[in-house]
C-alpha cells in the first residue's frame, strides 16, 4: 500500500478540492452574510457583525406568511418521509419475487424519476380541476347545494401536494431498497425460519435491524427532497398552500435585503440537522452489536 | 358463501403477497403519474377560453404552436428559438458535467485509496444535493451580482475596467448554477460503475504497455458507460424540464421550453400548456430512447 503516488493524483486531487470548494463556498458566502450588521446590503462588505436579519426574519416577510409556509413544508416534509420509507420497503418486498407487471411499475417509476417535473405537475394541476368539476356536479346532482357553494378545489398540501412529491421521492427509494435486498443474504431468514421463527418474528428481529441503517437513509432522501422541491409541487398545491421553497423563489425577485439570505441559513440550518442526525443514526445503527 | 370463503383466504395466500405489497406504490404512480400524464395528452386536444377549459378533440392548440415555423424558414419561429436555446444549454451543461463528474468520479474510485476516506469524501459531494436548490442559486448573488466578489476583484485588480455584466442574469449564470446543482447526478452514477471495474484489468492494461491515458481511455471509459449513460440521462432531461433555474439565474428573461409552459399555465392556458408539455416529453423520450441504445438500463439498475 506504501507505493508512491503517481503525480495525476496530485493533479486530480487538486480538482477534487476545486470541486469541493465551487459546492460549497457559495453556500458558505450567504452563511456569512445572513449575519451581515443593520446597514449592510446583499454583498460584501460586511457591515459589523449582527442577527439582526434573523430577528427582521422571526418577525415575518411583509406579505408572505414565511412561518406558515415552514409549518406546512415540515409537516409535509415528515408525512413524505415516512409514506417513502414504508412504501419502499413493501415494494422491495414485493420485489423480490415474481410477480405479474414487476417490470410495468419498475419502468413506471424510473420514468417517474425521469420525466420533467413541469409536466408530472401540470398533469395533476389538471386532473384535480376535472376532479373539482367531477364532484360539483355530482353535489349538484344529488342536491347538495350547501357542498357546492362551500367548495373550492380538493388540491391541497396533503392531497396533491404529498402526491406530486411522493412521485419524486418513491423513485429514489426504490432503486436505495434494491440496492439493499440485492445485498442480503437469505440464508439469516431461513436460519430464523428453521429456528421457528414466524414471518412477522423473521421481520422484527432479523430482517430490521439488518435493513435499519439503510431505511434512515432512504428516510433522509424522503424528507430532505420533500423540503426542496419547488418544480413538482408548483402548479399541484392549492391556492395560498404554497411550501417554503416556492416561497423562496418567489423572494428571490422581491426581496432586496440579507432576509433572504438569514431564510436561507435556517432553510439549510434545517437540512443540515436531518443530514447529521440521519448520518449519526446510520453509524449507530451499522455498530450496534448484534 | 363458500366461494367468497375461498376468495378472501387466496388473498392472503403467500402467492398473493407481493400483489399486495406492491398496491401502495402502483396506487400513488398510477393516480399522481400515469393518470395525470393521459389526461394532459387528452386535455391537450381540448378548447380554452379566459376561464374555462372545454372537452373537444381538436388540433388547434399544437398548431397554434408551430404557427409559422414553415413559413418563416430558414429563420426560426418563436417555438424553435426555444427549443434551440433549451437544447443549448442541454449540450453544454451536458458536456460540462460529464467532464467534471467522470473526473471526480476517477478521482474517488481509483486514486483514494482507504473506504473511509471514499466514503467521506463522497458523502462530502453529496451533501449539498441534499439541502436547497433555490438557496444554492440565491448564494450565487453575492459573488457574481455588479458588487459582487468576483467583480471586486476584478476591477480591483485592473483586469477590467468596470464590472463584468454577464456574471449574473446570463446564460453564463445558467450553466453555472445548472453545473453546481447536478454535477452530483453525475458522480454517483459513474462512481458506482467505476467501483464494479476488476482492478485487475488496469494493471494487464499497463503491463502490456498502455500508458496511464490510454488505461483510462481503453478500460475506465468503456467500463463506466452504464453510468455515464445513466448521468447523461438524469442531468439532460432535468435541463430540458426546467424553469426554476433559468428563471432565477437569467433574471426571469431567458427562453425556455418549461417557462413557457410555466407561463401558460399562470394564464390558466390548461391545453395549450398541456400541448406544449406533450412536445417536451416527446423530445424528451427521443433523448432517452437514444441513450438507452447504448446501455441496457435494467440490468444497471
Amino acid at each position: 500500500m506504501a507505493q508512491r503516488r503517481p503525480a495525476s493524483f496530485y493533479l486530480l486531487a487538486l480538482v477534487f478540492t476545486l470541486f469541493v470548494l465551487f459546492l460549497y463556498g457559495p453556500m458558505l458566502t450567504i452563511i456569512v452574510l445572513s449575519f451581515q450588521g443593520p446597514t449592510g446590503g446583499l454583498t460584501f462588505p460586511m457591515h459589523g457583525v449582527s442577527t439582526h436579519w434573523f430577528s427582521r426574519l422571526w418577525g415575518g416577510l411583509g406579505v408572505v406568511d414565511i412561518w406558515a409556509a415552514f409549518g406546512r413544508s415540515l409537516k409535509l416534509g415528515a408525512v413524505v418521509m415516512v409514506l417513502t420509507v414504508v412504501i419502499s420497503l413493501l415494494a422491495g418486498y414485493a420485489f423480490r419475487r415474481r410477480f405479474r407487471g414487476s417490470a410495468f411499475v419498475f419502468y413506471t417509476a424510473v420514468a417517474s424519476l425521469i420525466v420533467p417535473s413541469i409536466i408530472v405537475s401540470l398533469g395533476i394541476a389538471v386532473e384535480f380541476r376535472l376532479l373539482d368539476a367531477c364532484i360539483r356536479w355530482a353535489a349538484g346532482a344529488v342536491g347538495l347545494t350547501a357542498l357546492v357553494d362551500g367548495f373550492t378545489t380538493s388540491a391541497g398540501t396533503f392531497t396533491s401536494g404529498l402526491g406530486a412529491h411522493l412521485t419524486w421521492t418513491l423513485p429514489f427509494g426504490l432503486l436505495i431498497i434494491f440496492a439493499v435486498f440485492n445485498r442480503f443474504d437469505r440464508r439469516y431468514e431461513e436460519a430464523a425460519r428453521d429456528l421457528g421463527a414466524t414471518p412477522r418474528q423473521t421481520f422484527r428481529h432479523v430482517v430490521l435491524p439488518l435493513i435499519a441503517p439503510s431505511l434512515v437513509g432512504i428516510a433522509l432522501f424522503g424528507f430532505t427532497l420533500s423540503w426542496d422541491e419547488a418544480s413538482r409541487s408548483s402548479q399541484a398545491l392549492g391556492a395560498d398552500q404554497n411550501t417554503l421553497p416556492l416561497e423562496l423563489t418567489g423572494l428571490t425577485t422581491t426581496v432586496t435585503n440579507p432576509e433572504i439570505y438569514a431564510l436561507g441559513t435556517v432553510t439549510t440550518g434545517v437540512s443540515f440537522a436531518v443530514i447529521l442526525v440521519s448520518l449519526l443514526l446510520i453509524r449507530g445503527l451499522r455498530r450496534r452489536p448484534s | 358463501m363458500e366461494r367468497v370463503h375461498r376468495r378472501l383466504s387466496r388473498l392472503v395466500t403467500p402467492a398473493a403477497a407481493p400483489y399486495w405489497q406492491i398496491a401502495p406504490l402502483a396506487g400513488v404512480f398510477a393516480v399522481f403519474f400515469l393518470l395525470p400524464l393521459a389526461i394532459t395528452v387528452i386535455v391537450s386536444f381540448w378548447r380554452y377560453t379566459e376561464y374555462s377549459i372545454i372537452p373537444a378533440m381538436v388540433g388547434d392548440n399544437y398548431v397554434s404552436i408551430f404557427a409559422g415555423c414553415l413559413a418563416e424558414l430558414p429563420g426560426l419561429c418563436v417555438t424553435f428559438k426555444t427549443y434551440l436555446s433549451t437544447l443549448k444549454f442541454c449540450v453544454l451543461v451536458w458536456l460540462v458535467t460529464l467532464l467534471l463528474g467522470f473526473t471526480v468520479a476517477y478521482f474517488l474510485a481509483f486514486h483514494v485509496r482507504s473506504l473511509t476516506w471514499q466514503i467521506v469524501l463522497f458523502l462530502l459531494c453529496t451533501i449539498p444535493f441534499w439541502t436547497s436548490n433555490v438557496i444554492r442559486m440565491i448564494s450565487w448573488v453575492p459573488l457574481l451580482g455588479r458588487n459582487g466578489l468576483v467583480n471586486a476583484i476584478v476591477v480591483g485588480s485592473g483586469v477590467a475596467p468596470r464590472p463584468l455584466e454577464w456574471l449574473l442574469f446570463s446564460d453564463f449564470a445558467v450553466v453555472l448554477a445548472f453545473v453546481h446543482l447536478y454535477t452530483m447526478f453525475m458522480i454517483v452514477p459513474i462512481f458506482n460503475s467505476m467501483t464494479r471495474i476488476d482492478r485487475a484489468l488496469l494493471e494487464a492494461a499497463r503491463d502490456a504497455g498502455a500508458s496511464a491515458w490510454q488505461a483510462v481511455w481503453n478500460v475506465v471509459v468503456p467500463l463506466s458507460k452504464p453510468g455515464l449513460v445513466i448521468g447523461s440521462i438524469f442531468v439532460i432531461t432535468l435541463v430540458m424540464g426546467d424553469y426554476v433555474t433559468i428563471g432565477v439565474m437569467g433574471g426571469q428573461q431567458i427562453a425556455s421550453v418549461g417557462k413557457v409552459i410555466q407561463v401558460e399555465l399562470s394564464y390558466l392556458q390548461f391545453p395549450l400548456a398541456a400541448a406544449n408539455a406533450v412536445i417536451l416529453l416527446g423530445a424528451v423520450l427521443a433523448i432517452i430512447w437514444t441513450m438507452t441504445r447504448l446501455v441496457d438500463l435494467r440490468r444497471e439498475l
